[in-house]
């Protein structure tokens, strides 16, 4: 089969700010890019992230970038890699200006300053007062970074290819990567693209659980290529939940809303929270309000006919207080709900947010893998965004840190390409077996007969995951998740599309998103089950205790075997002391 | 101006499908939902303006749907207020 071939010298594939913060780099230098997206660039999960952006500008409380490293440590609950967060935090400042001055409209003080506004587990004085080290642009700072990035990487004649999917990355046989499989949506013809160097940068996989915030399009398919290329994924284990999210469908109520004077009830009408959190109750920190909820739905005290929720009551707020303090929240559960939350109790179960772990990087994004002694980089191949694993988030991500990482990483990536191309002049020659391997994933789904569907499996993973790998972990529910997502992964040689179809074929790109999540489930629940410690976002009923003995230590999993291997935490910043861990209290 | 199920070429529901997938929850369950059970009840020049709804940025519906803005223009508000009636429970 001949398949259409177009080169460049880098391959960028996902149009979040992440990648469009390293093509911007690369275009501006002069080098050739070609940036894919399943979507259209503006239309990524970055849009979504509306909170802000971390800096130590100091302009609303004193700061600078070393307190801003110390609570990133300790938010990650020391398994963030030092060298990689002193690295972000002293390049924040300086890319909050740059940022500014791509376009980004910063909202200002009356005295003409960037604004900033406080988040949780910020600290001034190493763990002192609270600090003010989130610059905004308005509730719409995701949406501005991410137009702006789009409209400056036009005007640097970044090649855009819009809602094309990427399959498969191109491997040669000592491994270097030479570009990807990409398949044009539209037409759903094949199309491979090589490149001298190729980015990872599709973000997430918050489409594992059934209840999650985030958009469809967060399937982890850059996570899935790095694991069938053999690279294995770093702290999968770690998943940020949110404690309240509409039961069933995931979208956020915003922890103001419990701030406001909600409280959460089960099926009893008991405020459970008393027990859990006696003094902090319903405002107690996210993970403890999330365990909550899910022990009670665990212990049969849930809501609903299937009994699968906790109630968030605000009712007795009163409209007047609802419609001007929470406008926003009374809007979408009319709309998603059907009713007025000042007339009704909101059914909420805890939806989860977002995927600490990743592709394992070092601090200039090239992806590494461990060797004998220590580890390597694999020549031709990046990540940065929430696909990477830096590590800047370790076991937790601190508010304002995410859009903080997609721009640090994505410019440092940038950088160092533009020095990698110095040196590699020339396209490496495509190999076949690599484009087979790629072409064979595509072609299976064209086998015809009955068969499970993409939808109902789908639903079976998510469903897994939420019971099995959600919040609430211990040995025994681990073991049987990773047993049933075996199962399913088993099952799916048996799934069958029945549209055959080329044009806009979505149902297909739907399958191929289906492999990923299931590649990515196994990932992420063996790595779980694997930790016997509580750390961070990885919270075990059976092992509460942080273990910094045994555990203080990154996972990485491979597809191969579903084989786990670990590799240290970098303790060592690059020109400051080490943060020795600690008990990690607020 | 048609009126009823027709479709512009048997592609167009796959490609409005795909257009609906949008960088926020709120957003593809909003759109993928209309776009799969209520579009075809939309008349000729419905059709027009949700597609041109569809070239609006994400954070520009989301201030439709859940903020304070509303659009000007009537044609499109009455879409947006369509969208979010037919996709709310209980209606």
């Amino acid at each position: 089969m001949n398949i259409a071939q177009r080169k460049f010298d880098v391959l960028v594939i996902g149009a979040g700010g992440g990648g469009l913060r390293s093509a911007l780099q690369l275009s501006q230098a002069d080098a050739k890019v070609a940036v894919v997206s399943k979507v259209f660039p503006t239309r990524s999960h970055t849009v979504a992230a509306q909170g802000g952006m971390n800096a130590a500008l100091a302009n609303v409380s004193p700061d600078n970038w070393h307190w801003h490293m110390f609570d990133t440590v300790k938010g990650s609950d020391y398994l963030g890699d030092q060298d990689a967060i002193e690295y972000m935090c002293r390049a924040a400042s300086h890319l909050v200006y740059e940022l500014e001055h791509q376009g980004v409209p910063f909202s200002r003080l009356d005295n003409g300053k960037i604004y900033q506004r406080p988040f949780g587990g910020q600290s001034q004085n190493f763990g002192g007062d609270q600090a003010a080290r989130t610059c905004a642009a308005a509730d719409r700072t995701g949406h501005a970074i991410l137009h702006s990035l789009y409209q400056q990487n036009i005007r640097a004649k970044t090649h855009f290819f819009d809602e094309f999917f990427a399959i498969d990355l191109i491997r040669a046989e000592d491994g270097m990567i030479l570009g990807a499989l990409v398949l044009e949506i539209e037409t759903g013809e094949p199309l491979i693209i090589e490149a001298k160097t190729t980015l990872l940068a599709t973000g997430g996989v918050g489409q594992l659980f059934r209840t999650n915030t985030n958009a469809h399009i967060n399937t982890g398919d850059g996570l899935g290529m790095a694991l069938r290329a053999g690279i294995p994924l770093e702290d999968m284990e770690f998943f940020q939940f949110h404690p309240t999210g509409i039961a069933g469908r995931g979208m956020l109520i915003t922890e103001g809303a419990r701030g406001e004077g909600g409280f959460l009830v089960n099926k009893d009408g008991e405020r459970f929270m008393e027990r859990y959190a006696p003094h902090a109750k319903d405002l107690a920190s996210r993970d403890v309000v999330s365990r909550a909820i899910s022990t009670e739905v665990r212990e049969g005290r849930g809501c609903g006919e299937n009994a699968d929720h906790v109630m968030l009551k605000l009712d007795h707020l009163g409209k007047e207080v609802l419609s001007k303090r929470l406008p926003g929240i009374s809007a979408m559960v009319q709309t998603f709900l059907g009713f007025d939350p000042a007339e009704q109790a909101i059914p909420v179960f805890p939806t989860a947010h977002y995927t600490m772990g990743g592709i394992p990087t070092d601090r200039y994004g090239q992806v590494v893998v461990p060797v004998e002694q220590g580890e390597e980089s694999v020549q031709g191949l990046y990540a940065v965004g929430e696909c990477a694993c830096v590590s800047v988030h370790g076991a937790n991500r601190l508010g304002g840190n995410s859009l903080l990482d997609i721009v640090v990483f994505g410019r440092a990536a940038g950088n160092h390409i533009i020095d990698y191309l110095k040196d590699n002049r020339y396209h490496r020659p495509l190999v076949s077996d690599g484009i087979d391997m790629a072409m064979q994933r595509l072609a299976r789904w064209d086998k015809k007969g009955k068969g499970e569907s993409v939808a109902k499996m789908k639903d079976e993973v998510q469903t897994t995951m939420e019971k099995y790998c959600g919040v609430f972990r211990t040995q025994d529910v681990l073991d049987e998740g990773v047993k049933k997502i075996m199962e399913l992964e088993q099952r799916m040689a048996d799934v069958r599309l029945q549209d055959h179809s080329k044009i806009f074929n979505t149902a297909r790109i739907e399958a191929l998103e289906l492999e990923n999540l299931v590649d990515l489930a196994l990932a992420t629940v063996s790595s779980a089950a694997a930790r016997t410690e509580s750390r961070g976002a990885h919270s075990r009923i059976d092992y509460p205790d942080r273990n910094d003995a045994h555990w203080l230590k990154h996972s990485l999993y491979y597809k191969e075997n579903n084989r786990i291997e670990y590799k240290p935490v970098r303790l060592k910043a690059m020109t400051v002391d080490t943060f020795p861990p600690k008990e990690r209290v607020y | 101006m048609s009126s009823g199920t027709e479709l512009e070429n048997e592609n167009e529901l796959p490609r409005l499908r795909w257009q609906c997938r949008r960088g926020m929850l709120e957003l593809d369950a909003l759109l993928g939902d209309f776009v799969e059970h209520h579009y075809l009840q939309l008349d000729g020049h419905q059709k027009i303006i949700f597609k041109q709804v569809l070239n609006f940025p994400d954070q520009l519906l989301f201030d439709y749907f859940f903020g304070n803005a509303k659009p000007i223009d009537k044609d499109i508000s009455h879409v947006i207020e369509r969208i979010r009636y037919a996709v709310t429970p209980n209606n």
